[in-house]
């Protein structure tokens, strides 16, 4: 694929640029043109539009006369959020740290667990092999909305049984987020791992180098951009994720993440669409970042070999 | 052939002795970790505890009675309850709304998402790089928005009142769309509430099969689209007799991939709907939660058995997914 990626587009551009635009040909191209540009408006303006409303004063939110550029910017909704209480006794701080505690808990984790696991898969040939793709090809499937009964149930009994709190708190969600995220960033792994020579690895220990010299030194530098990539893709995950924490921390709002006070502010203070849209804002610029640096791999780690270039 | 050498290999002893250096196999011998077996025992315990072994209680917890009480302590054991929950959901007719909701919104979901995410794929495929990158990027931001946040934007946009899509409904001229818009409230009957929801799904995960089918289509050697030129195949025609077939694979695969995400969503809908009122708009993943943590008292074992359904549904995608996956070779 990636040898494909850099030298395909060129030929269908040359190609057309050989002929010498005729009417329908510019007729063609301008079609071309604005429905790129309808494409891109459909996917940009909600964008735009919690941002948009994000900067705008109260009373132009609540005036009739909707605008679809912002008359005055103001960064008061940002402010109440950010230095406000988000909700009664918690401020947006602490739902930032509650967010990253898990979101990073769960991307280290994911990384050590998913690298050991795609080394396993891409470098040795073990009976239970095949088995344990297919399970993680079956297991990426199965919904957590489906499993979240019995995870909440089992959680809620072993910390009745030891006294360690699954519910309520951040280590719960931690442990789920951890595990969604692994069957995808296995394989996406795997791939990277496997591309890796082993004649490189070879080489470096006939010169004598140790085991974790050769992991440390040959395998890790090259494995790093896969490793990167899928630690943003479970970051991604973790921090987007509503349902899990919906459940498993009730009650206990200072303990909430981003995501959720989001929605328990939207379920409380329904009319305050600035407020409600500069928060939004806020969890939205993070992952975007990611994104636009991750894209290609999350293509190809979703789409597994059905592109085969 | 090499598969059978390791199956024999990995049933000798797991410690072989240091010295081996028999054959090609020598340097593999010299790590520090002797067997992959322990390579992936981290993650396996995690995905075990956490998702696989939920997915066999589920199934228990489905054929008994098991509410919110049992988990009281010094409860009684959850009861044996024949079926129950099964008989109840066949015979209600409620949940044969809520599932057929769930397929006919799930359908339309896919249907939009794939024809929408091809053709863009095949516009961005056209157009020159400048503008093709820059449309791509514009998705991106779709795509990249958390769904709690694409929800509350939607539902912003679609607000009785102050709404922009109602505002601007209500200043287009009426005999293009009626009259009244304005204080339209999309959010409480089934029908246009699906509709803003059916919106937000298409408008977060186009991108994802626009992107797809752009790489696909660079895949594609450019030769085949000159020849079937000369056979005087216009764009129709050169996509079913190049493109499709071409792609097939992929459109399998992202197929699988949409319905499997589609049936599951939650959080747009917990965000429009914004209650558990009204039974109508409920689709399946909405109303596990609810029998599981909304209603009162909350009803696991009624919970689990609608999560039973939905995970048959899910199965019964993912085996044609896992076919198609093992006939490309990923498993080995």
């Amino acid at each position: 694929m990636t040898a494909t990626t850099g030298a395909a587009p060129a030929t269908p551009t040359t190609y057309r640029r050989r002929r010498r635009p005729s009417l329908p040909v510019l007729l063609n191209r301008a079609g071309l043109y604005a429905a790129g540009a309808a494409v891109f408006l459909f996917a940009v303006f909600p964008v735009y539009w919690m941002v948009a409303t994000a900067f705008k004063p109260v009373g132009e939110i609540f005036s009739k006369d909707t605008r679809l550029f912002p008359g005055t910017l103001t960064l008061e909704h940002f402010d109440r959020v950010i230095n406000g209480e988000l909700i009664p006794g918690v401020n947006f701080w602490e739902f930032l740290v509650n967010s990253l505690i898990v979101t990073l808990g769960a991307v280290a984790a994911g990384a050590v667990l998913s690298l050991l696991a795609a080394v396993a898969v891409a470098r040795f040939r073990f009976r239970m092999r095949s088995a344990f793709i297919i399970l993680l090809m079956v297991i990426q499937m199965v919904p957590a909305e489906a499993l979240i009964i019995s995870i909440f149930i089992n959680f809620r009994r072993f910390q009745d049984a030891t006294g360690i709190q699954m519910l309520g708190n951040l280590s719960g969600i931690l442990v789920v987020y951890t595990a969604v995220s692994l069957p995808i960033t296995i394989m996406m792994l795997r791939g990277f791992v496997a591309a890796v020579p082993k004649e490189l690895e070879e080489a470096a220990a006939i010169d004598g180098a140790s085991p974790w010299t050769v992991f440390w030194r040959i395998l890790m530098p090259l494995v790093a951009p896969g490793l990167v990539a899928a630690s943003i893709f479970a970051f991604i995950t973790a921090w987007n994720e509503f349902i899990v924490a919906l459940t498993f921390l009730g009650r206990s709002t200072e303990e909430y993440t981003l995501p959720l006070s989001l929605s328990y502010y939207f379920g409380r203070f329904g009319t305050e669409w600035g407020s409600i849209m500069a928060a939004s804002t806020l969890l939205t610029l993070p992952v975007m970042a990611f994104f636009l640096f991750v894209q290609r791999r999350m293509v190809s780690g979703l789409t597994m070999g059905a592109v085969k270039g | 052939m090499a598969q059978t050498a390791e199956a024999v290999r990995a049933e000798t002893p797991p410690e072989p002795p240091p010295k081996g250096g028999s054959g090609p196999d020598g340097p593999r011998r010299r790590r520090t970790i002797p067997t992959p077996y322990l390579l992936i025992a981290p993650a396996l315990v995690i995905l075990t505890l956490v998702l696989v072994w939920p997915v066999v209680q589920m199934v228990w917890n489905s054929l008994h009675s098991y509410t919110i009480r049992n988990l009281l302590p010094n409860a009684p054991a959850p009861q044996w309850n024949d079926f129950g929950h099964y008989r109840r959901l066949l015979s209600d007719p409620e949940f044969w709304t809520i599932l057929r909701n769930t397929v006919v919104v799930c359908v339309l979901m896919v249907g939009v998402t794939m024809v929408l995410g091809t053709l863009v794929g095949i516009l961005l495929h056209k157009l020159p790089r400048w503008f093709s990158v820059t449309v791509s990027v514009g998705m991106m931001l779709a795509w990249a928005t958390p769904a709690i946040s694409a929800s509350l934007v939607f539902r912003w946009l679609f607000l009785p009142e102050r709404g922009l899509v109602n505002v601007a409904l209500d200043r287009l001229p009426d005999w293009l769309v009626g009259s009244g818009w304005l204080n339209y409230n999309w959010f409480l009957e089934p029908l246009s509430l699906f509709s803003v929801l059916i919106s937000v799904i298409v408008w977060q995960s186009f991108p994802f099969i626009a992107v797809s089918v752009l790489a696909g289509l660079k895949s594609i050697p450019y030769e085949l689209y000159e020849a079937v030129r000369v056979d005087g195949a216009g764009g129709w025609r050169s996509f079913w007799s190049v493109t499709f077939p071409m792609l097939r694979p992929l459109f399998a695969l992202l197929l699988v991939l949409q319905i499997i995400w589609d049936l599951r969503v939650f959080t747009q809908l917990y965000i429009l709907a914004n209650s558990f009122q009204n039974k109508e708009i409920y689709l399946l993943s909405y109303y596990i939660y609810q029998q599981g943590f909304s209603a009162s008292p909350a009803n696991y074992g009624m919970g689990s058995a609608i999560a039973v359904v939905m995970t048959l549904m899910i199965l019964g995608v993912t085996a044609y997914y896992l076919r198609i996956m093992i006939r490309q070779g990923e498993t080995r």
